[in-house]
């Protein structure tokens, strides 16, 4: 059902758990009872230098938050705002039809991460919704 | 512990008995005479399809004509509903919320033509109060259809007080036992049942073939017309072997109740003990009156799919109520009729055990579970340590 990579990154999730001292914070998905997703950005001269992500949901979307950390590290704001849910998928060598709805979490995250970055400094520190 | 192979997903279907296997052979080689055939290659499987009929009806304590070969659960829970309401038209049926979807759907199905249903609720163990049945029925109730124990949780529903109810009231009392026979005693009468679904695959029988138990007198209007098989309810050639497979199965099933119930408790019971340690884990069902070797678990703040995987990834076969796959995320229906937070409900596992389990399955299974459980709390965006961060820095 999931590729190599999926089972990989499910297994060995990259850059999972908090990180206390992001500079911002992006949430994706209902946290009433669907897959949710909050990534943490530490943002050096518009520059990703380090990331880390927390998911609740199955393992497309744990694989697929995980994957997109690693997409976005080291990467120029501007470059990590055109990621987009297909991208994650794809690097992932793909997902079944039925799961790719759960792929969309992460780019969500990020981009809602980004946005609030750019909003300024009041809202960088992001919040639970 | 090195890897081994564990498979805990009985309440979705048995591996076959060697016994079953050599009883259903010569029916796939030598003898495969038409039981309807008036010559000896008939008369021979039919022989063999009433002796499987008899077999059945001494474990459920019913005559031998009051069993029906069928084409498993699904169909002979179909038989009943929609055997009845094409007998009667119109009318109420009274069900619970918490059935498999072959009850469910069928009702679903009924209620957008002549008939009202009552889906009864369930308390916080999954078990429907036979005091809500006799306050749902009215006078135009015809059936009432209430499982014996349920496939999720395994929840032991109180049919013999709803059937003396039925009884009482002289309104049609349907099973759905599918889950039930071949782990629990079944007596029709004890139980004063008028219909009793069973399937062979649950209880290490073949796959595609069932039963239904039909109280002789009650009258269901057949789903098919043809060559007039079991007495018109059920046409087509009969699947000899099947029902040879689903009589062996049941008689062995049943001469072993005892001794198996006491292996599948002693199992249950160490997992439990063993699930319990990891923490936040929450056993769902009843705590007495629960299939043996069936557990149902909740892990708060992991999601129940992404569990099944990780434990598939080490050798072990278990299922989940929940499923995201179809676009809408959707918890097991049973659950939230339990009362379960929808979240709560999608961290549910669901580890069915069976007769070739061993203690040291049960080791393994959880020797695989718990570093999972925390693996995937650290990364949950529900683990409430995760909103550390909302204290620091500022914010
Ligand atoms: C309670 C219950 N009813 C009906 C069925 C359907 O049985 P079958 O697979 O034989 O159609 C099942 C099987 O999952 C079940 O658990
Ligand atoms: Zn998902």
């Amino acid at each position: 059902m999931y590729s190599s990579k999926v089972i990989d990154h499910f297994n060995n999730p990259r850059n999972g758990g908090e990180m206390a001292d992001a500079d911002v914070v992006g949430e994706a998905g209902s946290f009433k009872c669907g897959d949710t997703m909050k990534i943490f950005l530490k943002i050096e001269q518009e520059r990703i230098v380090d990331v880390k992500f927390q998911t609740f949901g199955c393992a497309a979307a744990i694989a697929s938050s995980s994957m997109l950390t690693e997409m976005v590290k080291g990467k120029k704001i501007g470059q990590a705002r055109r990621i987009t849910n297909e991208q994650v998928a794809e690097e992932l060598g793909g997902l079944p039809p039925l799961k790719m709805h759960c792929s969309n979490l992460a780019a969500d995250a990020l981009q809602d991460a980004l946005d609030k970055y750019s909003d300024g400094p009041a809202r960088k520190q992001g919040r639970a919704k | 512990m090195g890897r081994r192979l564990v498979y805990m997903d009985h309440s979705a279907t048995t591996p076959l008995r060697e016994e079953v296997i050599k009883a259903m052979e010569p029916f796939f080689r030598e003898r495969y005479g038409n039981p309807s055939s008036l010559h000896s290659w008939g008369r021979e499987t039919r022989q063999a399809v009433e002796s499987a009929r008899r077999k059945v009806g001494l474990a459920l304590g019913s005559e031998p004509e009051e069993i029906y070969f069928t084409g498993g659960g699904t169909e002979s829970n179909n038989i009943v509903l929609q055997g009845i309401a094409r007998r009667r038209g119109k009318g109420h049926i009274i069900t619970s919320s918490i059935e498999h979807h072959a009850v469910l759907d069928v009702c679903r199905d009924l209620a957008t033509g002549g008939f009202q249903v009552t889906y009864l609720p369930v308390d916080r163990y999954g078990m429907v109060d036979p005091r809500e049945v006799e306050e749902a029925i009215t006078p135009g109730t015809v059936l009432i259809s209430i499982m014996m124990a349920n496939n999720e949780v395994g929840t032991i529903q109180p049919i013999k007080e709803i059937g003396n109810l039925a009884r009482l009231k002289n309104i049609l009392f349907h099973t759905d036992a599918v889950q039930a026979v071949g782990k629990l005693p079944v007596k029709v009468n004890d139980l004063g049942v008028d219909f009793l679904s069973l399937s062979a695959h649950k209880f290490n029988g073949p796959k595609g073939v069932g039963a239904l138990y039909v109280r002789k007198g009650v009258s269901l209007a057949p789903l098919c017309n043809g060559g007039g098989q079991e007495r018109k309810l059920r046409p087509g050639t009969e699947n000899v072997p099947g029902i040879v497979g689903l009589a062996e199965a049941l008689e062995l099933a049943m001469g072993e109740l005892s001794p198996r119930t006491a292996h599948l408790v002693a199992l249950q019971k160490r997992m439990e003990e063993g699930l319990l340690k990891i923490g936040g884990a929450t056993v769902n069902g009843h705590p007495q009156l629960r299939l043996p070797g069936h557990i149902n678990v909740s892990f708060n703040y992991v999601e129940g799919e992404s569990l099944l995987l990780g434990l598939d990834l080490q050798g072990v076969a278990a299922s989940s109520g929940s499923a995201c796959t179809s676009g809408s995320i959707d918890p097991s229906h049973v659950l939230l009729a339990m009362g379960l937070e929808p979240e709560v409900a999608r961290g549910s596992l669901r580890l069915t055990m069976g007769w070739e389990n061993t203690a040291e399955d049960v080791d393994y299974v959880l020797g695989v579970l718990s570093p999972l459980v925390k693996r995937l709390r650290k990364i949950s965006a529900h683990y409430p340590q995760s909103r550390s961060w909302e204290g620091l820095k500022g914010v």
